[in-house]
């Protein structure tokens, strides 16, 4: 099938059966890719009220059409499970070169089934699929996994594996790949290690087949061409996403001290400019990517290197555990990664931890004797181990999620538990910017920015607002954003380079042979985003408004300090957003799809 | 004419060798390209680059003559007269001949098309009779 590996790979961990069939051109018509197959395996394949962490429980890794292709960017693969720390909807997308290597080796998605009796590891080496032996890999960090798997194998073989905090199922343990991409939230490291499943291997030699070759090469080289015409590549390219730092600080979006504030009195030693002069040693971009936002850094103080820290993770690792040394919060991104669990829940949780352990909600014997307050790297250091080693009380406690932390805990610490479904919030703090509030609270997986990245609009047409257009704004992102996760491609290009959205059309339809436009796109992300929504109604039995409500946080606790000081969106106009939201979409008030809205949509049934 | 490059740019994004297998054998497939990159992780955490240099000792060596000289001045492998006997192989001093029979029936190499130049974001390569700066 033109654009596509051709195959969709099935490997039951219980027997070590392994399977293929093609993929069926109906399911590329309907769900194009990506997060579209994603969604729909889960939806189809795993039974209501799975256990996330059980044999029933599947993991779907997914390339798209652009990926592996002459396209900027198509080097985006998606990983969709049921989350175990939401147990909702989970999709992470992972940049670098796994994405392209799958489809060279015939594979558009590869779902993993059962548990395995020991540890193993996946190898799919074009036509030959095997599960490999794992044990002497097994308690290795994920650095340590990759390094040991390409030196038996060689550098064409792409690795993407689990640190000990997959292994020990921290319900926010993610998946490393090219020494510093990340499967990052919901947990799916944690579904990984649940299926005692260390690594895949993948290496292919297939070419991709087109639709039009002449057509297809042309259109890649016009997308090349307006990338690098773009007068944003040169800083974007220097920066990555650490352009944003200076930003999000100067206009109160920087979260700070577990998002008390939004603006960080020593932020200036984390802005991008610090960073690239102080540590970045070399640029590292993803497959295919003319504006490689990877930053590959060197922590002299530490004797480490590290792909990072980008954007979250300076805000959720640096300002939110109040740590302004750039070095510091590189050697905190370096021990998640290779450890294996979400810099972006790690440290929302130990913000809140460090604020219970101020306020005396947490006791010292509570933290393991940690000396945990804010702007403490050696403290933060000790708690990541214990959380992805799930040792001492603190780190049982966090490896769960700063959600079921707050219930344990309770006292009050749930209001500033900052999370919605069971997520910890990305690093934008909200306290008033309402489309940007409105994003985090309905995006599909929980507390994640990057489906309606919308706070540029909030400051653009005023950020206090309660207003239909900021909804229409946020709608719009999330049906057209995600569609990158669906084609297999970065959005970056677009969001930051700003080259028109209409150059992917002809190469879309130079590749798989078929004409599509972003409208027709649009109405599949439409879908896409209710048929997520089904999801997390199926899967949770009171599922429904209060599960979009923000940490109480952003609505009655104003910052006391920096630009946004006294600033809070009330929780009547939380309310009316909603209103607002749940109209717009076709939702009830309770934030069901309509009757309407689903034979709209042609998901009156599960589809087939 | 041949193709130059500044390493220390290279984000070993693979780009350029999606144009070269485009450009060489009319696929998607940067295995059946004329350029290698060597990834240096997890440390010094460098991309290493090679290309060829057009120093024609390939050709020198080729017993079927298979390796000719192009409009651009460029030295390229005429694939119907390759016999897959890899003499340039061995002779090649910056490991930029390929053989791979898996994957082809002849010998490949780079023809100096320019491809890679305009798909590479951080201006790693460029085309010129000799080293200098790209303008």
């Amino acid at each position: 099938m033109n654009g596509y590996g051709g195959s969709i790979l099935r490997v039951d961990l219980n027997s070590g059966t392994i399977s293929r069939q093609p993929t069926p051109a109906a399911l590329a018509r309907d769900f194009v890719g990506g997060r579209g197959f994603g969604l729909y395996f889960l939806t189809r394949e795993v039974p209501v009220h799975a256990d996330p962490l059980g044999s029933e429980n599947k993991l779907i890794i997914s390339s798209g059409p652009l990926s592996g292709m002459l396209i900027p960017g198509g080097g985006k693969c998606d990983w969709t499970t049921k989350s175990p720390l939401t147990g909702g909807y989970a999709d992470a997308s992972m940049g670098g070169h796994f994405t392209a290597e799958m489809k060279y080796a015939g594979v558009d998605s590869i779902i993993l089934e059962g548990i395995s009796p020991k540890p193993v590891y996946l190898f799919i080496d074009d036509r030959k699929v095997e599960l490999r032996d794992a044990t002497s890999l097994w308690g290795k960090g994920a650095i340590d996994v990759e390094v040991s798997l390409k030196k038996q194998y060689g550098e064409e073989y792409q690795i993407a594996a689990i640190g000990p905090g997959g292994e020990n199922q921290v319900l926010y343990a993610c998946i490393n790949h090219d020494y510093g991409r990340q499967a990052g939230r919901g947990g799916v490291g944690a579904v990984m290690g649940s299926k005692l499943l260390k690594a895949i291997v993948v290496h292919g030699t297939q070419s991709i087949p087109v639709a039009d070759l002449d057509a297809y090469r042309q259109a890649g080289m016009a997308l090349y061409k307006a990338c690098k015409d773009s007068d944003g590549l040169k800083d974007w390219t220097r920066y990555g996403t650490t352009i944003v730092v200076s930003w999000c600080d100067e206009v109160g979006a920087l979260p700070t001290r577990n998002f008390s504030a939004g603006s960080f009195e020593g932020g200036k030693t984390l802005y991008g400019p610090v960073m690239r002069e102080q540590i970045v040693v070399t640029d590292k971009g993803c497959f295919g990517c003319p504006c490689p936002c990877g930053k590959y850094s060197r922590m002299k103080r530490y004797g480490t290197q590290v792909e990072g820290p980008e954007y979250e993770t300076i805000g959720m690792l640096g300002s939110n555990l109040g740590i302004s040394d750039i070095q510091d919060v590189a050697q905190a991104n370096l021990l998640c990664d290779d450890l294996g669990i979400d810099s972006i829940s790690t440290g929302g949780c130990i913000a809140w931890a460090i604020e219970c352990y101020e306020k005396g909600l947490l006791s010292k014997t509570d933290v393991d004797g940690l000396d945990l307050r804010f702007g403490n790297a050696e403290a933060v250091f000790a708690a990541i181990k214990l959380i992805a080693t799930r040792q001492g009380k603190l780190g049982v406690l966090l490896s769960e999620g700063v959600k079921r932390a707050a219930q344990k805990v309770g006292n009050g610490s749930e209001k500033f538990a900052i999370q919605i479904k069971g997520m910890e919030q990305s690093a934008y703090a909200t306290h008033n910017a309402t489309a940007m509030l409105v994003s985090y609270m309905t995006c599909d997986v929980g507390a994640h920015h990057n489906r309606a990245w919308a706070i540029t609009y909030d400051l653009q047409v005023g950020r206090d607002r309660v207003a239909p257009d900021k909804v229409a704004r946020v709608i719009w992102l999330q049906n057209f954003r995600p569609m990158f996760d669906v084609l297999g491609a970065c959005r970056l290009q677009w969001v930051e380079l700003g080259i028109d959205r209409d150059l992917y059309m002809p190469a879309l339809e130079a590749i798989t042979g078929i004409r599509r436009s972003w409208e027709d796109l649009e109405k599949v992300g439409e879908r896409i985003w209710n048929l997520a929504r089904l999801y997390w109604q199926r899967e949770i039995e009171d599922f429904g408004r209060d599960w979009d409500l923000p940490a109480p946080r952003f609505y009655e606790d104003p910052p006391t300090t920096g630009v946004t000081a006294g600033q809070i969106t009330r929780f009547e106009d939380v309310q009316r957003l909603l209103d607002m939201y749940y109209e717009q979409r076709g939702w009830d008030a309770n934030g069901a799809p309509t009757a309407e809205t689903l034979e709209r949509l042609n998901l009156t049934v599960v589809p087939n | 004419m041949r193709l130059y490059v500044d390493q220390t740019k290279c984000s070993g994004c693979h780009a350029c060798q999606v144009a070269c297998s485009l450009n060489l054998f009319g696929v998607t497939n940067p295995k059946m390209s004329a350029l290698v990159i060597e990834p240096r992780f997890p440390a010094p955490g460098v991309y290493e680059l090679k290309v060829c240099t057009q120093c024609g000792d390939c050709a020198a060596v080729c017993p079927t003559e298979a390796i000719k000289l192009n409009e651009r001045g460029a030295y390229y492998v005429d694939f119907d007269e390759c016999n897959l006997c890899e003499a340039c192989v061995t002779e090649c001093s910056e490991g930029v001949m390929f053989v791979r029979t898996e994957l082809a029936n002849a010998a490949w190499k780079c023809d100096l098309c320019g491809d890679c130049v305009p798909v590479c974001g951080t201006g790693v390569l460029w085309v010129a009779e000799k080293e200098q700066a790209p303008v």
